[in-house]
């Protein structure tokens, strides 16, 4: 009688260690399954995209169709132009909402204003562009440089916001309240001791978002829209690397993905710097996550 | 001789020093409250520049599946329709595999294992979109026609949204690829919810006999309104998503019942006809489009991030 009773309690023990062992399993199963993708991306675009780089991709105009060699390089300069057009007002908007919203935290509207921001940092890339061209491709009458990097800073805006935010609120109020106690006030305390202090971390927010918007497609299919030449001038279109990459994706020529992949490689590459970096500067300066 | 003919009293420097506190608070605001002003010129100008179809179709927009801008007969349903049906299909795949992600990432794995796949999740993030919708259509789309689909077709085939032959180029394929581009925003935020739970509450689980997979659900039901609101957010992600669906979808303005027909998302439409609209009524339907499209995700992402926020402040 209780020898059955005994058994039948370590098969029950049995069963949920198996249990916990197989959900554990399952777990490490799920992060392999979401990692492949990856690793088949990243090879793959350096498969195909890598062979098809050298020095004319960088510098050359793209070739019609059956030429051989071209570029990107108009649209490698027309992305460099339009995320510096961007950052204009994207970088001070984002940082200077970030100190408001860590630094100002008790009020009724840095809630507001923190809430609209990870709101924001949700709508589709593709509303800033139709925003953008009613703002500026409406009134203008043509597709510009202009409003490509407008629709840009915009996007840019809530990640740096965010960041600056986190890396604000990393300092130690210590170190806030020695700067306030030797008779510093508030806006030198917030700008040259929290703020400095928390340089690195902010930088890394630009990049990341210098980063996102570099491989931004949807807000620029219809505010910079394209161009085959070079151009430098803010009110005419400009060529990018995503639409370029886009508009040759689609073309039925095998040349032309070629200039494609080695696009998506640059993208790709650039996406992982990035991120390298600021994995590296962040590890260094703070603990995040 | 007083001090105060030489440089300011004590009074004045004071409030000096107020004042230029009192302007740099508000000048970051000013700069913040740029965010709330462009939110409202969103929703104006879309609201604006949508009057015509507005007018002329009313609520009737939202219901009709016919999309022709030759006979000027726009309604959004097909496009609904295929964004929505993408986004759950995605749902479906992303949810469980995102789960399992945070949990070996807040749980099980240390040191090196956790930073290297927290860090190839957060690269799966920052992939842009063109790049997943050139990979779909070169070889995730074929992979997808001739191997994935045949399959379920023969086995799960009895099913509606299973039945009949495909391209690739159709409603499932946009919404595996969906999954992938989301299951890094679920895993993240639900990871970081799942660690919001305080270490006792796992050490009382063992010390009660439970086993670690019994301690860990524990965790996971304490943080489920943050998971909800990770799910949410995700949704929210897999509804606004563009190029890759644009690439890979079909862009057929259909309604059928099987996942294997090619369909029509509401932000590929906008992407693929905006530049070239000519007709008022056309541009104007299409504007339409993306104020539902940002309606939808603004009331999306804004009952993400409050589920998210209920957790990380019960936490303090």
């Amino acid at each position: 009688m209780l020898k059955e009773e005994l058994l039948r309690k370590k098969r029950k023990f049995e069963y949920r260690k198996f249990k916990s062992t197989l959900m554990l399993s399952l777990s490490i199963a799920a992060s392999i399954i979401a990692v492949l993708p990856l690793l088949y991306i990243f090879f793959y675009t350096t498969a195909s995209g890598a062979s098809a780089l050298n020095f004319d991709f960088f510098t050359n105009l793209p070739k019609p169709f059956g030429e051989e060699g071209g570029g990107m390089g108009n649209a490698i300069l027309g992305t460099f132009i339009m995320l510096m057009i961007g950052s204009t007002f994207g970088i001070p908007i984002g940082i200077m909402t970030g100190i408001y919203v860590s630094e100002y935290s008790g009020s009724v509207m840095s809630v507001i204003i923190k809430f609209l921001t990870d709101v924001l940092s949700g709508i589709p890339s593709i509303v800033i562009g139709i925003f953008t061209y009613g703002l500026i491709v409406l009134q203008t009458g043509k597709f510009s440089a202009l409003a490509g990097g407008f629709a840009l800073g915009l996007l840019m805006i809530p990640t740096i916001t965010r960041t600056t935010e986190e890396m604000l609120k990393l300092v130690p109020n210590t170190l806030r309240e020695a700067s306030l106690a030797l008779g510093i006030t508030k806006w030198k305390t917030s700008l040259f001791i929290v703020l400095k202090t928390a340089s690195s971390g902010i930088i890394t927010g630009i990049l990341l978002a210098l980063a996102r918007a570099a491989g931004e497609t949807a807000p620029l299919l219809f505010t910079s829209f394209g161009n085959n030449f070079w151009s430098t001038s803010l009110n005419e279109p400009m060529s990018s690397i995503p639409v370029q990459i886009y508009n040759f994706a689609i073309s039925p020529y095998e040349d032309w993905h070629k200039m494609a992949w080695a696009g998506a490689f640059v993208l790709i590459t650039l996406v992982f710097v990035v991120n390298l970096i600021v994995r590296i500067i962040t590890k260094r300066k703070f603990t995040l996550n | 001789m007083s001090n105060s003919d030489i440089v300011m009293s004590d009074g004045e420097i004071k409030s000096k020093r107020k004042l230029q506190d009192i302007i740099f608070e508000n000048l970051t605001l000013l700069f913040a409250l740029t965010l709330i002003l462009l939110v409202l010129l969103i929703m104006y100008e879309m609201f604006r520049d949508s009057a015509p179809t507005r007018e002329k179709f009313g609520l009737g927009f939202i219901f009709n599946g016919n999309w022709d801008p030759v006979k000027e007969d726009f309604g959004a349903l097909s496009f609904i329709y295929g964004t929505f049906v993408s986004s759950m299909i995605a749902l479906a795949i992303a949810l469980p595999v995102s789960l399992g992600v945070a949990i070996f990432l807040s749980e099980i794995a240390k040191g090196a294992v956790r930073s290297t796949i927290s860090f190839l999740i957060e690269i799966l993030a920052a992939i842009p979109s063109i790049i997943y919708g050139f990979w779909g259509i070169f070889v995730f789309a074929p992979y997808m026609k001739n191997f994935i689909e045949p399959f379920l077709s023969k086995y799960l085939g009895f099913l509606p949204v299973f039945s009949g032959s495909s391209s690739g180029f159709n409603l499932f394929t946009a919404g595996v690829i969906l999954s992938i581009m989301i299951i890094p925003i679920i895993t993240s935020i639900s990871r970081d919810v799942m660690k919001a739970i305080p270490q006792s509450q796992r050490e009382a689980a063992y010390a009660l006999g439970a086993t670690r997979w019994e301690a860990i659900k524990m965790a996971i039901l304490n943080a489920k309104s943050g998971i909800l609101g990770a799910t949410v957010l995700g949704l929210g992600r897999a509804i606004g998503e563009t190029m890759a669906v644009t690439m890979v979808i079909g862009n057929k303005a259909q309604i059928k019942s099987s996942f294997f027909e090619p369909a029509y998302s509401m932000a590929s439409v906008i992407a693929n006809e905006f530049a070239e609209a000519s007709g008022k009524l056309h541009i104007s339907a299409l504007i339409e489009v993306g104020l539902i499209l940002f309606g939808v995700t603004f009331i999306i992402n804004s009952l993400a991030r409050l589920l998210i926020y209920s957790v990380s402040k019960s936490k303090k």
